[in-house]
């Protein structure tokens, strides 16, 4: 008895904190930014990896929403013929970049990777994902506390999630 | 496990320099089932990292969507001679690591 009493609340609070930092938006209350900073500095984002969806993915990630930029390029192919290997990559003309993200709208959780970019450290990076379907390919760049996005449609022909 | 670096051998100071990591990973996505049905669990390499003469110069957190045997490129700028240091973290208590060392003249 007294333990379901004592595990309902934790849960709830935690359910609660993860709603209230995807609310938030820009997260310009205290509370709603330090979960953000933390998620996006220190350990394994894992609240912003479950979100099925690329916007909550992305609010829960940085706390904020990004703007279109043509500083920011990214290199996909149209057409991958086998989506478990997709060949990707971005570069940015934006100075004081932090970190940079990409979202798969199309597979079961969005968010694919995630780079800290270091003072000195070129902002451009290229890797290999995995697309279930044809979908809509992001790059989030963060630049000097804002962000940035690109998008590219990329049309699977064979999905790279299996079942 | 194998992990394959590509960090040039030399370069001169100030130079922008490629760095290409190849590890070999099943990376799998926990998503999968086997033909009688059973879920295959998640085993993926979580987090990469790069050290450069000890200063962390790059560090990624991947999911299951980045492909098997992950590959990374990413650029520096060549600042002393000395010493790369990677290191990939996963699940089910994965962990390697590598080094390659570079001459800046």
């Amino acid at each position: 008895m007294t333990t379901t009493i004592g595990a309902h609340p934790t849960r709830r609070l935690i359910l609660q904190g993860a709603a209230s930092v995807a609310l938030l938006g820009l997260g310009n209350l205290p509370f709603g930014a330090a979960p953000a900073r933390a998620a996006a500095n220190d350990k394994y984002p894992e609240e912003a990896f479950k979100q099925k969806n690329e916007a909550d993915a992305i609010k829960a990630l940085y706390g904020r929403t990004a703007e279109p930029s043509d500083k920011v390029k990214l290199d996909a192919p149209e057409i991958a013929e086998n989506g478990g290997v997709v060949p990707i990559s971005v570069t940015t003309s934006l100075d004081k970049v932090t970190s940079i993200s990409f979202f798969v709208a199309e597979n079961p959780n969005a968010l694919a990777a995630s780079y800290r970019i270091p003072e000195g450290t070129i902002p451009a990076v290229a890797n290999r994902l995995k697309m279930a379907k044809t979908t809509k390919l992001t790059a989030i760049v963060e630049a000097d506390g804002k962000l940035y996005s690109a998008t590219k449609e990329v049309k699977v022909t064979v999905g790279g999630c299996g079942g | 496990m194998a992990a394959l670096i590509n960090v040039p051998s030399k370069a001169r100071r100030g130079d922008i320099i490629e760095i290409r990591t190849l590890t070999s990973h099943i990376m799998e996505t926990g998503f999968r089932h086997t033909a009688d049905g059973k879920l295959v669990p998640r085993d993926i390499i979580t987090s990469f990292a790069c050290r450069y003469n000890g200063t962390e110069i790059f560090r990624a957190d991947l999911f299951p969507a980045i492909a098997a045997n992950p590959y990374l490129s990413f650029f520096t700028v060549a600042k002393d001679s000395g010493k790369f240091e990677f290191e990939w973290i996963g699940d089910n208590g994965y962990s390697t690591t590598a080094s390659a060392s570079i001459t800046v003249e």
